[in-house]
């Protein structure tokens, strides 16, 4: 099936459950199906499917408890400011694979509309326009909100180094 | 209270690195507007502070992708979907032949799509690494283990590191200066990475057992951001020319590999 793997990756992420992200992609399989004959030819296929996937997660309890908790303050489109760093930043130390688990958690803090962003750009591999046109938001959010998630990401993954110590 | 003329130099410096580097997970991400992005490369060959800070972010991107990729559903749940979909209540021949083409087409358009951007996002994947591999050694205070100018001192430097051996072309001549080299891992096997000097721009020369990445095609011309690249295969070795000097220098280096290559 195609993008199967990857579906359930992002929806268990989304849903942070097992059980919820294999209904996730049993129901975007099941509407993509029903649904194939609103699929234009030539566009964006992946697009497509994680478009399904996102909107059925947001539709359940999960989901719509997780995008009330969205700040309206973080949706403007203001001027991108990519975080600077410096040479304490958390980056040289996650090379050590023992600190995989700190960024876990630290993906896992994430609010919703950042972490969905994060996993898009950077394990999807997403352009910023298949992100605007997966989520329908201008590219300008898009960008403005990858680097507010990434500071945030930065930030969780500072904190929980500080308390393994 | 007014400022001294070092400490005036020291915040301009200040603020001109915080604007080159308020462009850098942009550049990184492959969205900067070409010009935009020429001018960031320009500046990070000549800044190591800068250079060093977009390497960080090249190693969070990887950790996140890394620790991103994280849930592989169950085969007994990939089975489950399967028998799912394929059991679907049959309400007329008509229907269930629609059905059964519409999952066919979309099947097929998936699996040529997702074959498609697998092939695209593995050989994506393959030159940021080698891009990666780059740009760390240029930042490195140590960028070659073997210092030397003379392919008789290195090529046998690299004897008894990796699994191969290889030939290096006579610069005399040429515009190109042999520096050095070290060894390099990519994918976990290790494999041999020079370094070239032309006309104070760096070169490297990426060189791994062939069946290490199975390029579908060696591109003639190829571009990662703003460098070049070129690669070809000889004698079971993949070799990779990157850098960011003009494609006609990558070309001619690479002729001048291959030729030595040739010669074994």
């Amino acid at each position: 099936m195609p993008l199967f793997s990857q579906l359930y990756n992002f929806a268990h992420w989304l849903a942070q459950n097992r059980d919820e992200a294999e209904d996730l992609v049993q129901e975007t399989y099941v509407k993509a199906l029903r649904g194939f004959a609103t699929f234009q030819q030539g566009t964006n296929f992946r697009a497509w499917m994680y478009r399904i996937l996102r909107n059925t997660f947001l539709n359940t309890r999960t989901g719509l408890k997780a995008t009330m908790t969205v700040p309206l303050a973080d949706e403007e489109d203001g001027p991108v400011v990519n975080a600077t760093t410096d040479t304490q930043t958390p980056e040289a130390i996650l090379i050590d694979r023992d600190h995989q688990d700190v960024l876990r958690t630290a993906l896992e803090e994430l609010p919703l509309h950042h972490r969905e962003i994060v996993l898009l750009c950077e394990v999807e591999e997403m352009s910023y326009q298949e992100i605007a046109d997966l989520l329908s938001v201008p590219i300008g959010t898009v960008m403005s909100r990858l680097s507010r998630a990434r500071a945030a990401l930065r930030a969780g993954v500072q904190r929980n180094l500080q308390k393994v110590g | 209270m007014t400022m001294s003329s070092d400490d005036n130099a020291m915040q301009q410096s200040g603020i001109a690195h915080d604007q080159w580097r308020a462009q850098l997970d942009t550049y990184l991400d492959g969205e900067l507007p070409a010009d935009q992005m020429r001018t960031l490369d320009a500046h990070l060959r000549t800044c190591p502070v800068c250079a060093a800070d977009a390497l960080r972010r090249v190693q969070f991107k990887r950790a996140i992708k890394t620790a991103g990729a994280r849930f592989t559903p169950s085969p007994e749940f990939r089975d489950r979907i399967q028998k799912k979909i394929a059991a679907k209540p049959r309400r007329s021949w008509g229907f269930t032949w629609v059905l059964a083409s519409a999952f066919g087409l979309m099947l097929v358009a998936g699996l040529l799509t997702a074959y498609q951007q697998r092939e695209r996002l593995r050989e994506q994947q393959f030159y940021s690494e080698i891009a990666d591999l780059h740009v760390s050694t240029l930042a490195s205070s140590n960028p070659v283990d073997v210092v030397s100018t003379d392919r008789h001192t290195v090529k046998p430097w690299f004897q008894g590191k990796i699994p191969f051996t290889f030939n290096l072309p006579e610069l005399q001549n040429t515009d190109f200066t042999l520096v050095g080299g070290r060894v390099t891992y990519l994918g976990q096997v290790p494999g041999a990475h020079l370094m070239y000097q032309i006309r104070k721009h760096e070169i490297s020369v990426f060189i791994f057992p062939e069946d290490l990445v199975a390029l579908r095609a060696a591109p003639q011309d190829g571009k990662e951001r703003s460098f070049n690249l070129q690669t070809f295969t000889q004698d079971g070795l993949r070799y990779i020319v990157f850098g960011d000097v003009a494609r006609d220098d990558i070309s001619k280096l690479s002729a001048l590999l291959q030729s030595a290559a040739k010669s074994s």
